[in-house]
């Protein structure tokens, strides 16, 4: 812990504040609000469904919403509002299995051409400059038409693209944080390569990755749900916000409730972690 | 002299991203499982076929040989047939990319007119409710997936008010500015919460840099500060950003001809997913990675001629 106290040292002073200005942040305080509550949706959306997601009553079709069926049924007969609930611990699974891996390959990538640079960075430089040269969907959905669409080969496609923009992220902060004399100083000590990266250099490089890591998560909803309506993503029966609006889309002059509520849960999911993300990057920037 | 020289360094340095790019087109199909040649061929495909597309790719040589191949008859044009289609893929991206570019300029046209105006007020009223309302409300437009936003437009204008067309493409110029404008709406609500965002910054990074400031003490009236410095700079910043948001775009419109049964190369896509049709997919992501790098050099040529300092980088 002996090499830990210089930082944290400085940290403890500002720390509490922090806290307390996050928790005066309108903004930040309500997309926490959400993200809270769509965690709790999704991990115990049987508490909250009043019926089972995919039991079908044809004595019940496409019925407007009611006391009964607050968002209606679809055209099954089955509850749209339950359904809407049990696609929560779907898109929130999207939102962090469609990114966590691209994040931890892209930061360890990233932290290793960072610090040794040399030929490894010359190619990792190419191999972005080739990936971003797709657009982020087209190359997504190329590799699921290869894999075959579903959630798992979904993810893969995702990880296999999205990593670069960690790597990217990543290689640029510790290049940065080379420059800082506790990096100089760890290498003068002699420890080795792998603990200046993995134990000095990446706690200090880490909080831009966060950062976008929470914009990242929005994107995912979005991106999950665009691919669950193009048919690529989750499949039906499953009730995902994407398949769901895309299940209502023929009867949205009559049924509009089908599709209407779905992208409901879509732009507020999405908004709360767009705005637990900028409320971060706004504690973090530099005062003054 | 300087200007084609950065021009030229700026080719050669796509040449290495050009062959890796043609590397991840060439392994994606390599990707399936078992047999590229029965893929590619189709299902319904006799042994006599599969024969003749296993030669035609050289898929008994090694690799290497396999890849050259690809490349060489890529660079001559030969992007193989396409098995939905049954026609060359070059001819059949070719008969759609019009409309797919039609339907991405009339996007970019009218996301600056939306982007524009507003980041300026917001800018310009910064930290006021002027300013948070604008923000406010392309938050909640980021938040919004591309397809969702198209089906809530054409559901209330043109199915329900039936103000514009619910599909089709139109005859002449004028008709297809009136049969896309929903679709543009669409992909640009998506490319202006994203334009604004920027170019606030932009446009707050502007008014309080010191020449700026100088102007306001030399007691120039605040017109002339506007007009003649602040909006010529940062219409710099939005070509460069519209620029670099050139994927987004692209993503943007081909969900958007799908939602609009526009047909354009974004929908091709598609139609190619659910066919299997692979030299078609193969064709279309070289296709998207080629606009978006002319795009992205365009913007590189075009911000070192504005400012020559990037030239030396």
């Amino acid at each position: 812990m002996s090499e830990l106290s210089l930082s944290q040292d400085v940290a403890p002073v500002q720390k509490p504040s922090r806290i307390k200005m996050a928790l005066r942040k309108p903004g930040f305080m309500v997309g926490a609000t959400i993200i809270a509550i769509s965690s709790v949706l999704a991990l115990f959306p049987g508490v909250f469904a009043p019926y089972d997601p995919n039991f079908i009553d044809y004595t019940a079709v496409r019925q407007p919403p009611s006391w009964l069926h607050p968002f209606g049924t679809d055209l099954l007969g089955r509850d749209s509002f339950s359904r809407v609930i049990w696609a929560y611990s779907v898109n929130m699974q999207m939102a962090v299995l469609a990114t966590i891996f691209a994040l931890l390959i892209g930061v360890v990538i990233g932290a290793l051409v960072g610090y040794y640079r040399g030929i490894a960075d010359m190619i990792f430089g190419r191999v972005v400059d080739a990936i971003i040269t797709f657009p982020f969907l087209v190359l997504v959905i190329a590799v699921v038409a290869v894999l075959g669409p579903g959630l798992v080969n979904m993810y893969i496609a995702i990880t296999l693209v999205g990593w670069v923009y960690y790597a990217r992220l990543m290689r640029a902060e510790v290049i940065s944080q080379m420059g800082n004399d506790y990096a100089s100083a760890g290498i003068v000590m002699g420890y080795s390569d792998l603990r200046i990266i993995f134990r000095h250099l990446l706690p200090n490089a880490i909080t831009p990755i966060v950062v976008y890591w929470m914009t990242d998560m929005a994107l995912a909803i979005l991106l999950g749900s665009s691919l669950g309506y193009l048919g690529l993503g989750a499949q039906p029966p499953q009730a995902e916000w994407g398949v769901l609006i895309a299940e209502g889309r023929n009867f949205i002059t009559t049924a509009w409730w089908l599709s209407l509520m779905p992208g409901i849960a879509i732009v507020l999911t999405g908004l709360g972690f767009s705005l637990i993300g900028d409320g971060i990057a706004d504690l973090l920037r530099p005062r003054g | 002299m300087a200007g084609i020289q950065y021009t030229l360094n700026r080719l050669v340095l796509m040449i290495p991203t050009f062959l890796l790019v043609m590397i991840i087109i060439f392994l994606l199909v390599r990707l399936l499982p078992g047999d590229p040649a029965i893929a590619i061929a189709g299902d319904k495909a006799s042994d006599a076929d599969i024969a003749a597309i296993r030669e035609k790719l050289g898929l008994n040589a090694p690799l290497w040989t396999q890849f050259w191949f690809f490349l060489t008859n890529t660079l001559q044009g030969d992007l193989g047939r396409s098995i939905l289609l049954r026609a060359p893929v070059l001819d059949v991206i070719l008969a759609r990319l019009p409309t797919t570019i039609f339907l991405a300029v009339y996007a970019v046209s009218l996301s600056i007119l939306i982007a524009g105006p507003l980041a300026f007020l917001a800018a310009v009223n910064r930290g006021k409710w002027q300013d948070n309302l604008i923000r406010a409300v392309f938050q909640v437009g980021l938040s919004m997936p591309v397809f969702y936003i198209g089906l809530i437009l054409l559901t209330f204008l043109a199915a329900q008010l039936r103000l514009f067309p619910v599909g089709g493409y139109g005859e002449t110029f004028l008709d297809r500015m009136y049969h896309l404008f929903l679709p543009a709406v669409t992909v640009a609500l998506y490319t202006s919460a994203i334009l604004m965002r920027n170019l606030r910054a932009a446009i707050i990074e502007v008014l309080d840099a010191e020449y700026v400031q100088f102007a306001r003490a030399k007691g120039l009236p605040s017109r002339l500060i506007l007009g003649r410095h602040v909006l010529k700079n940062a219409l710099i910043s939005t070509v460069t950003l519209l620029g670099l948001s050139i994927g987004q775009l692209m993503s943007g419109t081909l969900v958007t001809e799908t939602v609009f049964a526009v047909p354009g190369v974004g929908r091709l896509m598609l139609e190619a997913i659910f066919a299997r049709d692979y030299p078609l997919i193969q064709g279309l992501t070289l296709t998207f990675a080629v606009l978006v790098s002319s795009v992205f050099l365009m913007t590189d040529l075009f911000q070192s001629w504005l400012d020559p300092r990037m030239r030396l980088s």
